[in-house]
């Protein structure tokens, strides 16, 4: 792909400004002035330990956090001024936690994904089910469209969630921990999937703690601790043992991956450095 | 997660593709159940007398019996059955519960208690009767959220059923309390506020009724999709573009408003927002749409059985409205509750 066709394709960027999420009777924040950026055509991921406040980064976006201060970026411009609806048509988001309550036809699962662009009343447009033929497909799930979303596996549903935000028809995609319960093929095909995704010059922001997943697919790696952004780069600047070690609270080597020579986080026994 | 590869299982193609069938039946049911509602009472005629009297034709008892009295009956039955039923659907979906029914979540006891006191305060007028139901409704519904989730968080399924509960409880003390000096013959008395009954059905009441339920029923179809989103959960629902809190108080509030009026002209009637809607996605509909809109068939109809087996089992006594729907209901409540708790 030429860098001309390239361009046309690329998402928008999406931005954290110095975002501060203070929670109501907590005594630190949840994410003190964080500020990161993550670009068209390439994975960025939010790394970190248990309420080094990832998931405060993603609900601040879904505008479900209490935001204290900063703004979040869309191409350089303030989401504020965006209501719910029209910030679906451009960001496209897969939350963490989401059970089934009422199970759907795969079919009718993945169509919710164009409530943003839908009219309250009036059948599906031809487009519209091209949005879902063609999510289904780019998740390997053309063959589930009749299933029952309760009749899923693990893997399935991560997939058929993917195809859903697909089927919003956005340049920018945010996924909050979409492994979580996987095993290891099936995580490896969702974080193939999701490097395709961002190959096509999607702006991917991926959220997990699966660090050595992470160093092999993600170009930028932003490291929170305590709300803080602890490190912030490329690979090989954020996957150095001492800084890990420090945000981790845990004794670890960093090896290279024998395969593929990136960096690899290798945790120790404890000995007698306890949390 | 609920997803684990071991607990895979197929429905059978004719459920998860209901078609049709569903809407044919449940048209043919409510028709059904209307000519037998019109027909048996006090005095019963046989289906070709009630064709005929319903176009004025024949003898002129047997018109009047009918038309002013068991035609206005039945349809109050079945507006009242639709409008719970849609409430109980559109409250399943807000609150991810399969559970949820103005009933229970004392939504009704609320309205009682609100046309209750307005009639004890003096107030005829029954459209106003209906607005101080809704008043009562909306106090109900915010008490018991917030008595959820003061005790830890409104997302507890049995936090809610038993705050509900426990706020319908106080509804009853209240109405007793309310009626405990009324004149019987100015006021209706405490069991039909707390069990509910048809047998005071005019055209009046009819078409108050069936007026709410084209109106906040109508509504709820219309805005059916926001609550298929709604019921993925709050932040699948954020991220879809819908604000949440926003449009699950406006589904709250028509839910209620549904509530309050079928409260106003037939009491307390538990259980049909619960049996219904369930029993409609058995059949195959999970979309809203279809779901609220078979919600109002099945529900019709179910309320003018319940209505014909209240008039006749024990005929020439009545029973209470209520009194039949919770026989049928709680069974279902509880088995519903153990897979639930499964």
């Amino acid at each position: 792909m030429t860098s001309d066709t390239r361009a046309l394709l690329d998402g928008p960027s999406l931005g954290f400004d110095g975002i501060t999420v203070q929670y109501a009777g907590r005594p630190t924040p949840a994410l003190d002035r964080v500020t990161l950026h993550a670009q068209p055509g390439m994975i960025t991921a939010v790394v970190g330990p248990n309420g080094s406040g990832k998931s405060s980064l993603v609900r601040s976006l879904l505008r479900r956090a209490p935001v204290t201060s900063g703004r979040v970026l869309l191409a350089g411009a303030d989401i504020a001024v965006l209501d719910a609806r029209s910030l679906a048509q451009h960001v496209a988001i897969v939350p963490q936690r989401e059970e089934p309550g009422m199970p759907l036809s795969v079919r009718e699962f993945v169509m919710l994904g164009r409530h943003p662009r839908r009219g309250a009343f009036g059948a599906p447009s031809n487009g519209d089910w091209q949005s879902v033929a063609d999510a289904l497909a780019r998740t390997g799930m053309s063959e589930a469209i009749d299933r029952a979303t309760d009749t899923l596996s693990g893997g399935e549903w991560q997939r058929v969630r993917i195809a859903r935000a697909l089927a919003q028809d956005t340049r920018v995609l945010v996924l909050d921990e979409p492994t979580t319960f996987l095993d290891i093929a099936h995580e490896m095909a969702v974080f193939e999937l999701i490097d395709g995704l961002a190959r096509e010059g999607r702006t991917v922001l991926l959220v997990s703690h699966q660090l050595n997943l992470v160093a092999r697919f993600a170009e930028h790696i932003v490291l929170l601790s305590r709300g803080r952004v602890a490190a912030a780069g490329s690979v090989e600047t954020v996957m150095r043992g001492e800084v890990l070690e420090s945000v981790y609270e845990w004794p670890l080597v960093v090896t290279r991956d024998p395969a593929v020579g990136v960096p690899a986080l290798l945790p120790l026994r404890g000995r007698g450095r306890a949390r | 997660m609920s997803h684990s590869t071991g607990e895979r299982h197929h429905e059978p193609m004719s459920l998860r593709h209901a078609g049709h069938w569903p809407w044919v039946f449940g048209a043919v049911m409510l028709v059904g159940v209307s000519l037998l509602g019109i027909a048996f009472g006090a005095v019963s005629l046989p289906v070709s007398e009630v064709l005929d009297a319903l176009r004025g034709v024949g003898d002129g008892a047997d018109v009047a019996i009918v038309r002013d009295l068991r035609l206005p009956r039945v349809l109050l039955a079945a507006a009242v059955g639709a409008g719970l039923a849609m409430s109980g659907g559109a409250l399943q979906g807000t609150m991810r519960n399969p559970l949820a029914e103005p009933y229970l979540l004392g939504v009704s006891g609320g309205a009682a208690v609100g046309a209750v006191v307005a009639m004890a305060l003096g107030v005829v007028s029954p459209t106003l009767l209906t607005a101080c139901a809704f008043v009562g409704a909306a106090a109900a519904t915010i008490l018991v959220m917030a008595l959820a989730r003061i005790v830890g968080g409104s997302g507890d399924t049995r936090l809610l059923l038993m705050a509900g509960v426990v706020v319908g409880a106080f509804a009853n003390a209240a109405i007793l309390v309310a009626l405990a000096d009324a004149p019987p013959e100015r006021l209706r008395g405490a069991l039909w506020w707390m069990m509910g009954s048809a047998a005071d059905a005019s055209w009046g009441a009819v078409s108050r009724s069936a007026g709410a339920l084209v109106v906040f029923g109508g509504l709820l179809v219309w805005r059916a999709r926001d609550l298929d989103v709604l019921a993925l959960g709050g932040e699948p629902a954020a991220a879809l573009g819908v604000d949440v809190d926003r449009a699950s108080r406006r589904i709250f509030l028509i839910a209620s408003w549904l509530a309050a009026a079928t409260v106003a002209s037939a009491g307390l009637v538990g259980f049909v927002g619960l049996v219904v809607p369930n029993l409609v996605r058995a059949l195959g509909a999970r979309q809203h749409r279809p779901m609220l809109l078979l919600s109002a068939l099945y529900g019709a109809a179910l309320l003018v059985l319940a209505d014909l087996l209240a008039r006749t089992v024990r005929a020439p006594a009545e029973l209470p409205l209520g009194a039949v729907t919770a026989l049928v209901g709680v069974p279902f409540f509880l088995s519903r509750l153990r897979r639930l708790t499964a």
